[in-house]
């Protein structure tokens, strides 16, 4: 019996009871709730409340400089803080019209892509504690540690970074940097073909995966769901390779997508991910080139010419898009953040309807969601 | 042993109390430091030497702990279950061949006398779950109901293709039949019944399943329904079911080692005794262990489909084969 | 299926010619500049997106709609607030699943009266965008099946990102 065949007894409302899973659940890895009105173990409807986090980032933007607003960028999607970081300062540059020397760009998709699997690796164990494996999380925060180590030692901060600068970094990488990535990545592909054997051959999880919370093309468009759930859904649709940015068009690298729909999808998509991010960074620190890390055009004070400008960036979840409007002044006008999370957690309500408590579940955690990264 | 019976069976009630406490006691700590090792890191540490005194600690926390009755739960019930889901491990321990002289009641029916207790347990957890007076644990509640229905039937049917061979329903005899190397064992009879390890198999899942243990812990999946029935307990009350859990484990273990791994016997034929019986029991608990850490966790709905549509019919046709065989030979 | 940035563009000078009057008209005597050009193809390496359009509020709906049948996927729906100009401008963002275009559908309502219909039916994903542009600017999406706030607390009566909102 699938979850699919069953027709949920929501007109049957006596039959049916409210099922608060969170804010504070095992499930939901933060404060998200979920309002379940349950047929029995069945799902007739989930309803997503949020808002537990929301520290209101927007405003903020408003009443503090272009330069001041940096930190901010660091503290939405806590698991994947750079490519918020890169969405900002290049979202500003591209108003500013500031330039980024080469080498600040390569330093960029570096750190950003080794973000991109830290934040995979702790999806990775996260989703499948959701799924009852305890295991598989400590190996991968095994991994994770080493590359929050070597962000650590270039950028200060291990989890909320703020790392770029308008026109370029911050900090140079040094040479231990680019010798501790390289072991990095050559130590990370057993490692994966590891998790490989272990976990995604394991017949349970297959079992627990393969055809449950299906959600397709149409699904995706329609409620602008990005990321690995669309490539999940077999529609190739990453920012890095349709808006080419920083040097994301030098490089050469895959873009995973699975027509299947379904959790197994999602899952696969994003190991595969690790697998080009690692592609990514080697062919980064090849072609790394040397000179300055930060653009000499940089205004001491600075004010964007007015007008509205957007800049999207493949962050780890999806398609983060920052909208600045500037009037001219030290302070923005507006500064709009659409980030993936909220977008990806907007299509659940209709993905789980019918399904079992488990397998909405299991639908939830393949989102990869990140609470503050809804809130906002 | 000279001992006037009742005296006899109460220092055996003693000792079994003793032995279940310090038993489950131990096992929370070997479980830590089994996963700790299952998942690159040392396990508990600092409470004494390599963690040992942990449990103590744990113990003298869980029972300086409140016991919080929730408002609207039936306070009767609530407090009965724990006491209900400890009790009849401990009786089914006390037919449990040890050794053959170290045995609370050498009964002919031990084996009837086991399966009648151990269904105990469901109840209880269902008591719990539905006193609670919370939905998560009356989900867990209605779970463990058919859960524990679906794989009592696998369950018995091995056993009863198991009886077929042994003849017998006393635990102590079984034990004995199995003397000598250890391909006497009822697990090795391949000549008596080439099914046997079949057999073993299915007995094996159906008692993970029975107590509750992943990858079958549905009671208490903590990702779906935060603690299951035992989400409101607090401090002892939620110990003694945990307790409970690890008894239930030895004695699904002794059970599995009596019936088809020669129990007390030794495997080469001389020194048998309670340590054979000791290392068998806890080399399955360590292997009960290893699968909790190492495999996620089944849907509801496919843990019932491996039940009756998997284990009932194969087990189903254990039977029957097992019968056309002994009437051949 | 559309092979150009023209071609999209032409629908939308059809749309814009139409000048439907919007059934919640504006109160009388609100300013509703009509720009000149509401149809601009910007360059993409200085704003971030192909195709800027301005439409009335009464048309975001068939807007959604066009965009709909092409294959464009909901980015984003947000609000503006041009104090000085006493309007709120609502901004919808669209990005293509198969290529690289992005269209930006902008429509102005005056600040008295910041009303304008919800293009929830045409993609369910605007619900929440919707919501959330209601709770921060007090824009209201006519027909949207369920104005509630998102992320502020459920009793919230203020609106947040006005520029006239002291805290």
């Amino acid at each position: 019996m699938s979850a699919s065949e069953v027709i949920p007894a929501s007109d049957k409302p006596q039959e049916t009871f409210v099922l608060n899973v969170g804010p504070q659940h095992p499930a939901t890895h933060g404060v998200l709730r979920l309002k379940m009105t349950m047929d029995g173990e069945y799902v007739a409807r989930a309803e997503p409340v949020c808002g537990y986090i929301h520290r209101m980032h927007e405003k903020m933007g408003e009443n503090r400089t272009w330069a001041q607003f940096l930190p901010n960028t660091g503290r939405i999607d806590y698991l994947a803080a750079m490519a918020y970081n890169h969405a900002y300062v290049a979202a500003v540059e591209r108003a500013a019209k500031i330039e980024v020397p080469p080498r600040a760009e390569y330093i960029r998709v570096i750190t950003s892509e080794l973000n991109r699997i830290s934040s995979h690796l702790v999806w990775f164990g996260a989703f499948l504690l959701d799924l009852g494996g305890f295991t598989p999380l400590l190996y991968a925060f095994d991994d994770r540690e080493k590359i929050l180590d070597l962000l650590e030692a270039i950028t200060g901060s291990r989890l909320t970074y703020c790392y770029y600068r308008f026109g370029g970094v911050c900090n140079d990488i040094d040479a231990d940097f680019i010798r501790g990535v390289r072991e990095f990545v050559a130590g990370m592909r057993p490692r994966l073909k590891m998790y490989h054997t272990l976990v995604t051959e394991n017949v349970i999880l297959r079992r627990r995966l393969v055809g449950i919370g299906y959600i397709g093309r149409e699904m995706c468009r329609k409620y602008g769901a990005t990321g690995p759930v669309i490539r999940g859904a077999g529609v190739a649709y990453d920012v890095r390779k349709v808006e080419p940015y920083s040097v994301y068009r030098d490089l050469n690298f895959d873009i995973p997508a699975f027509p299947e729909g379904d959790c197994m999808a999602r899952y696969r998509v994003r190991m595969e991910e690790i697998e080009q991010s690692l592609r990514i960074i080697e062919q980064g620190l090849d072609k790394l080139p040397d000179g300055p890390v930060m653009g000499g055009n940089v205004p001491r004070v600075l004010k964007p010419p007015a007008g509205d400008c957007c800049f999207a960036v493949e962050a780890a979840r999806g398609r983060f898009l920052v909208r600045i409007i500037s009037d001219n002044k030290e302070i923005p006008y507006r500064v709009r953040l659409r980030t993936p999370c909220f977008c990806n957690l907007s299509l659940f309500e209709e993905a789980s309807a019918g399904m079992m408590l488990p397998d909405a579940l299991a639908l939830l955690g393949s989102l990869d969601l990140v609470i503050p990264d809804i809130d906002r | 042993m000279d001992f006037p019976e009742p005296i006899r069976l109460l220092a055996f009630l003693l000792g079994m109390m003793a032995f279940v406490a310090v038993n489950a006691a131990y096992l929370v700590w070997a479980e830590r430091k089994g996963a700790g090792r299952f998942q690159r890191r040392p396990g508990p540490t600092e409470v004494g030497w390599a963690g040992l005194l942990q449990p103590v600690a744990d113990g003298i926390k869980l029972i300086s702990k409140q016991v919080i009755v929730p408002p609207g739960a039936d306070p009767i019930l609530f407090r009965v279950a724990p006491l209900l889901v400890m009790a009849p491990a401990m009786m089914t321990l006390a037919v449990i061949p040890f050794s053959e002289t170290l045995v609370g009641r050498d009964i002919n029916v031990g084996l009837v006398f086991v399966f009648a207790f151990g269904a105990i347990n469901v109840m209880a957890i269902m008591m719990g779950g539905w006193a609670s007076r919370n939905k998560y644990a009356i989900i867990s509640a209605a779970r463990v109901v058919s859960q524990d229905v679906a794989y009592e039937i696998p369950m018995l049917l091995v056993v009863i293709t198991l009886l077929m061979v042994t003849g017998t329903m006393n635990l102590n005899e079984i034990v004995q039949q199995q003397a000598g190397w250890f391909w006497h064992w009822n697990l090795f009879r391949l000549d008596v019944n080439p099914l046997m390890p079949v057999t073993f198999i299915i007995f094996f899942i159906c008692m993970l399943a029975e107590t509750n243990r992943a990858p079958f812990d549905m009671a208490e999946a903590e990702s779906e329904l935060v603690a299951g029935a035992f989400t409101e307990y607090a401090g002892m009350g939620f110990g003694v079911f945990f307790m409970a859990e690890y008894a239930n484990i030895v004695v699904g273990c002794s059970l599995a080692t009596v019936l088809f791994l020669g129990g007390w016997q030794s495997p080469f034929g001389v020194g048998s005794g309670v340590i054979w019986f000791l290392l068998k029991m806890y080399a399955l608990v360590f292997t009960v262990i290893w699968v909790r850490w190492t495999f996620p966790r089944t849907q509801f709905y496919s843990l019932l489909n491996l039940s009756w549509k998997i284990l009932i019919p194969i087990s189903m046709v254990t039977l029957v084969l097992t019968c056309i065989l002994l009437k051949l030979t | 299926m559309i092979h150009s940035l023209q071609e999209l563009a032409d629908p939308f000078s059809a749309l814009a010619s139409q000048d439907t009057p919007p059934p919640t008209s504006p109160a009388a005597g609100a300013v509703v500049p009509a720009p000149v050009n509401p149809i601009q193809t910007v360059d993409f390496a200085a704003k971030g997106f192909h195709l800027d359009v301005r439409v009335q509020p009464a048309q975001v709906v068939d807007a959604a709609s066009l965009l709909d049948r092409n294959g464009f996927a909901m980015d984003a729906v947000t609000g503006v607030d041009w104090i000085a100009e006493n309007e709120m401008e609502v901004v919808y963002d669209y990005f293509h699943p198969d290529n690289s275009w992005r269209v930006v559908v902008r429509a102005r309502v005056p600040r008295s009266q910041p009303e304008i219909p919800t293009i929830s039916a045409v993609f369910p994903g605007a619900n929440w965008h919707e919501r959330e542009t209601h709770e921060f600017f007090g824009i209201v999406f006519a027909g949207h099946p369920n104005l509630t706030p998102l992320l502020l607390p459920e009793d919230a009566t203020y609106h947040p990102l006005r520029k006239d909102f002291v805290a």
